[in-house]
């Protein structure tokens, strides 16, 4: 019995005296801030495939939103530059933060309704960041996020008129609609940590200060759905990645 | 030996912290006026009369979920339609108590009437247990109703242009009859066909008969639906200007408000061309 209990008592010092060790090893530890050099994770999403067809959107329910777009307007639930770029992919870090937190920015961030279309279409801030939700055109809008794991709401907002809000929770990413303008819908992707990009038209994203680390680094498309990649990145370094999505056009 | 004793007292704490449902049910409390609901209680009565729609769960599945095209609430997920708090925020406990009292016109909730008033609390409480929602968050604070105000003429005027300003028409209608232009796109929150309301047809709210429960449906919104909330929009004189002319687009259900708007020249025009005559099966309708 008296051996047991020693032994036992013997294992937990060792573990106890590597896990002490950690940090002297160099690896940041949730309690010691930031570590002296960050690395950069930065890299493209790339479409591949046949491209879906352009799908053209129907405004004939509100003629006043259908008039600012004389040539016609397609949905922006694909968009590829012709190298094959992928734009509006959430590329993010999904696991090795450990239990570090962050507080969020205190400057808001603004998304327009112009056009009856929502700018931009993604919208990325962190968890009770504050977004400030702007409605430019001339006709009522209502704002409805259909969140899983935050608070579902239902806002109306007339011309002119501003609708700030916030997410307590991260989830990626809560699906934006206007009932009343039925192809009006976007995505918001709410974090909670900094470590988050949307691709550029080129397809292009960039995660700057990431403490060094092992991550599981994730790319998230509305139609696309996702990615993840295993990296290890260390202080002052780069580390490239490419992301890639097939067409789901024919499945 | 000293040690063996604490590990079975941390297997004891971790067994007792092994039982969220029972755990969770202590902490949620219910009061409906004077009455207290008691968990136990509301769950004998949930399970005998409730979850064969609303699910063993709670989350709105039940054995005869599939069959019903207004699918029942999900209680998991705690967005709620009929609230007197604002949109996004969990409705107050005589809220729930009325949404049971009153049920659901036009789905398949019945008026629980049948039950006590204490039995309805008791089920309060329960509904209460089925989500994490109820203890993280509190209620909303329930959005105030000022006294109505004398009821005009220029008030159903001011009203009516208010409901060509804030656009309400685009699913509800020029005249209310729910078929406006955005009227046919519309889901709820579980991605189903939903129905504006039909004001011309003159069958009963949602959330209740009186004109307070109108001003609170349209400050409030109906979370869970395209119906959304004009409280930070519209003021409460305007509010209520909105409540009047409202009224007088149930053509079909007489109301001081229609008698008045009928007393007009203007009104009684409109009213007489949204009222359409015919036969049941809708041949020769005249306007």
């Amino acid at each position: 019995m008296k051996g047991k209990a020693l032994t036992v008592l013997l294992a937990a010092t060792v573990v106890l005296f590597v896990a002490g060790r950690e940090p002297a090893r160099g690896r940041p530890s949730a309690n010691d801030g930031p570590a002296p050099g960050t690395a950069v994770v930065k890299g493209i999403a790339k479409f591949e495939g046949s491209r879906p067809a352009p799908t053209h959107i129907n405004m004939n329910a509100d003629p006043s939103c259908a008039k600012l777009h004389p040539g016609g307007l397609v949905s922006e639930d694909v968009l590829a530059s012709p190298e094959g770029g992928l734009q509006n992919v959430v590329v993010f870090v999904s696991e090795g933060l450990g239990d570090r937190t962050f507080d969020p920015p205190p400057q808001p961030v603004t998304m327009e309704q112009k056009g009856c279309v929502y700018a931009p279409h993604i919208v990325s801030l962190r968890a009770n960041q504050e977004l400030d939700i702007v409605n430019n055109d001339a006709t009522t809008h209502n704002i409805h996020p259909a969140p899983s794991n935050n608070r579902e709401w239902n806002k109306a907002q007339a011309p002119g008129t501003r609708v700030d809000a916030t997410f307590a929770r991260e989830e990626i990413a809560i699906p934006l609609k206007c009932n009343i303008h039925p192809w009006m819908r976007s995505y918001i992707a709410v974090f909670k940590h900094p470590f988050f990009a949307v691709t550029d038209k080129a397809g292009n994203f960039e995660l700057k200060n990431l403490p060094p680390g092992d991550y599981t680094i994730e790319a998230w498309h509305e139609k696309l759905g996702k990615s993840i990649q295993k990296i290890s990145v260390s202080a002052g370094g780069t580390k490239e990645l490419e992301f890639v999505f097939k067409s789901t056009a024919g499945h | 030996m000293h040690s063996r004793k604490s590990i079975l007292w941390m297997f004891l704490a971790a067994a007792l912290l092994a039982l969220p449902s029972s755990a969770m049910a202590q902490k949620v409390e219910g009061h409906v006026g004077k009455l207290n609901g008691h968990v136990d209680a509301g769950k004998q009565l949930y399970f005998r009369y409730c979850w064969g729609c609303h699910g063993f769960r709670g989350d709105g599945n039940g054995e005869n979920a599939p069959y019903l095209n207004i699918l029942p609430r999900n209680f998991v997920s705690a967005t709620f339609k009929c609230r007197s708090t604002p949109t996004g925020t969990l409705p107050t406990d005589e809220d729930v108590f009325n949404a049971i009292t009153r049920g659901f016109y036009t789905t398949y909730m019945p008026s629980w009437t049948a039950l006590t008033h204490q039995q309805r609390a008791d089920l309060v409480v329960f509904i209460k247990t089925l989500s994490t929602r109820w203890t993280k968050e509190k209620a909303g604070e329930p959005v105030k109703v000022p006294a109505e105000p004398a009821l005009t003429t220029d008030g159903i005027k001011r009203g009516k242009e208010l409901f060509a300003k804030l656009e309400c028409w685009k699913c509800h209608g020029q005249e209310g009859r729910g078929d406006g232009p955005s009227a046919a796109t519309l889901t709820d929150s579980n991605d189903q066909p939903i129905r504006p309301y039909n004001f011309a047809a003159g069958t009963r709210f949602k959330c209740g008969e009186t004109n307070q429960d109108l001003y609170k449906i349209f400050m409030t919104g109906l979370d869970g639906t395209p119906m959304p909330s004009y409280g930070e929009q519209i003021k409460p004189e305007e509010a209520w200007d909105l409540v009047h002319y409202l009224r007088t687009l149930q053509v079909t259900h007489n109301s001081a408000e229609l008698a008045l708007w009928q007393g007009t020249k203007e009104g009684a025009e409109i009213v007489k061309a949204a009222k359409i005559t015919g036969t049941p099966t809708g041949s020769g309708i005249k306007q």
